[in-house]
């Protein structure tokens, strides 16, 4: 197997037990969709979409307390574009911006700096949300603001960690035969940090870049360990991934915040799958750790089978029906990044 | 919402290196990576997250300019 032409057609005519493979990267979801990855796949191989997308699994109170925030006087939300329109329990940042509500949005935490040091008397709440590859980001705006002497800089965080979710997924009985792993989470954390869970449950991982030939050399890679049955990790994107990752950036990370557990939307509590502020600076701290509940939009969505990969988009009932990117029930049809979004771009939102 | 971009840092100045991303050129914060101009990085928020290896930096540039096409 040397050519591209090779490992396509392999993964047209596999004809080996059928495989259940999952990706747990909201951008590796989206790719997989525009390039219609699946309809490459012989029917034997399975692609299901995991937890990948930081702004799905961000609980509702989140959102709720981030308006709460941007209604109150002399402070400002700070987010990126992606959070706009989640949903709290009480509509969302767009819909309350449009009513008054300050809201900022930007490209990169660290504007939140301009922001503050030309508005002295408006508090910034960074909207902190993210997997490992954006967590580093949000230690250097840290960093400026203590640095600048910054009083009115806050950061609201909802920062999840990868692996614990993969090991609460499998331990309820995932039934995966392997995972594409998030090529940028691992540019941060290492693909090393994989090794234990292929182990603990005798299954590959292989590291995913992002374009198309990236995806299906990962994909190859991934159905010969399966079919092997060989529990190892593999980096198909060694142009960025190490086995160790950025180690600087793992250490600001020890630095400045701690594991704690978290509430995933539509998976519930798992235990220290989360990042919090370390006391010593809490004061930088909008009150990110109570923010635990989770309401249901809508009693019939299965956000949580589906983020898990038991079910497909199409078999919600609500999919494609009251459920639609324009007027999502469910955190999997927010953002661009969830599996029910792209499901509905690709096939026109047919039940 | 992990979405990074491969560029080639033009210069570094201080904290921040200058990036160009097939002609445009961006700032971004070098506090997570070492860089030196010339190097491939890979850019995340406005950060450099990653420095990479510039064969495959190429190659990725390649079929980042065909997704965008």
């Amino acid at each position: 197997m040397r050519t591209m032409e090779d490992i396509a057609s392999y993964l047209r005519e596999y004809d080996g037990r059928t495989l259940k493979l999952m990706e747990v990267c909201g951008s590796h979801t989206a790719a997989i969709s525009k390039f219609g990855i699946r309809g490459m796949l012989s029917p034997k191989i399975r692609l299901v979409s995991g937890p990948g997308c930081p702004v799905c699994v961000t609980p509702s109170a989140y959102i709720d307390r981030l308006l709460e925030l941007a209604k109150e006087k002399d402070t400002c939300v700070v987010t990126f574009g992606d959070m706009l329109r989640v949903p709290g329990s009480r509509g969302s940042l767009s819909a309350a911006r449009g009513e008054g509500a300050s809201v900022e949005m930007v490209y990169s935490p660290l504007d939140t700096l301009k922001l503050a040091a030309e508005n002295s008397g408006i508090t910034y709440v960074f909207a902190a949300v993210g997997f490992e590859t954006t967590a580093p980001v949000y230690t250097l705006l840290l960093e400026e603001a203590i640095r600048g002497g910054f009083t009115n800089i806050r950061l609201l965080t909802a920062l999840k960690t990868m692996p614990q979710a993969i090991r609460n997924l499998m331990q309820e009985g995932g039934e995966i035969d392997g995972f594409l792993a998030p090529g940028h989470v691992c540019a941060v954390i290492g693909s090393d940090a994989f090794l234990p869970l292929a182990k603990e449950f005798q299954i590959p991982f292989a590291v995913s870049g992002f374009g198309d030939r990236e995806l299906l050399l990962a994909i190859y890679g991934l159905v010969r360990m399966a079919k092997e049955r060989e529990a190892a990790v593999k980096n198909f994107y060694p142009s960025v991934v190490t086995p160790q990752g950025n180690l600087i950036a793992k250490k600001k990370l020890e630095t400045y915040f701690m594991p704690c557990d978290a509430v995933w939307r539509g998976m519930g509590n798992i235990p220290l799958s989360g990042l919090l502020l370390k006391d010593a600076y809490k004061r930088y701290d909008a009150g990110s750790a109570s923010l635990i509940e989770d309401k249901k939009l809508n009693h019939g969505c299965r956000c949580d089978k589906i983020l898990t990969g038991k079910l497909m988009p199409q078999e919600c009932p609500l999919f494609g029906r009251s459920c639609t990117p324009g007027s999502p029930q469910g955190a999997c049809m927010v953002s661009y990044e969830g599996s029910c979004y792209q499901n509905y771009l690709s096939d026109g939102g047919n039940a | 919402m992990c979405v990074a971009l491969p560029g080639k840092v033009v210069s570094v100045e201080g904290k921040k290196a200058l990036v160009d991303f097939s002609g445009n050129q961006v700032n971004a914060y070098t506090g997570l990576v070492n860089v030196n101009p010339g190097d491939y990085v890979l850019v995340h928020a406005g950060c450099v997250i990653q420095s990479m290896k510039q064969q495959e930096a190429e190659e990725i540039l390649e079929l980042m300019g065909e997704i965008d096409s």
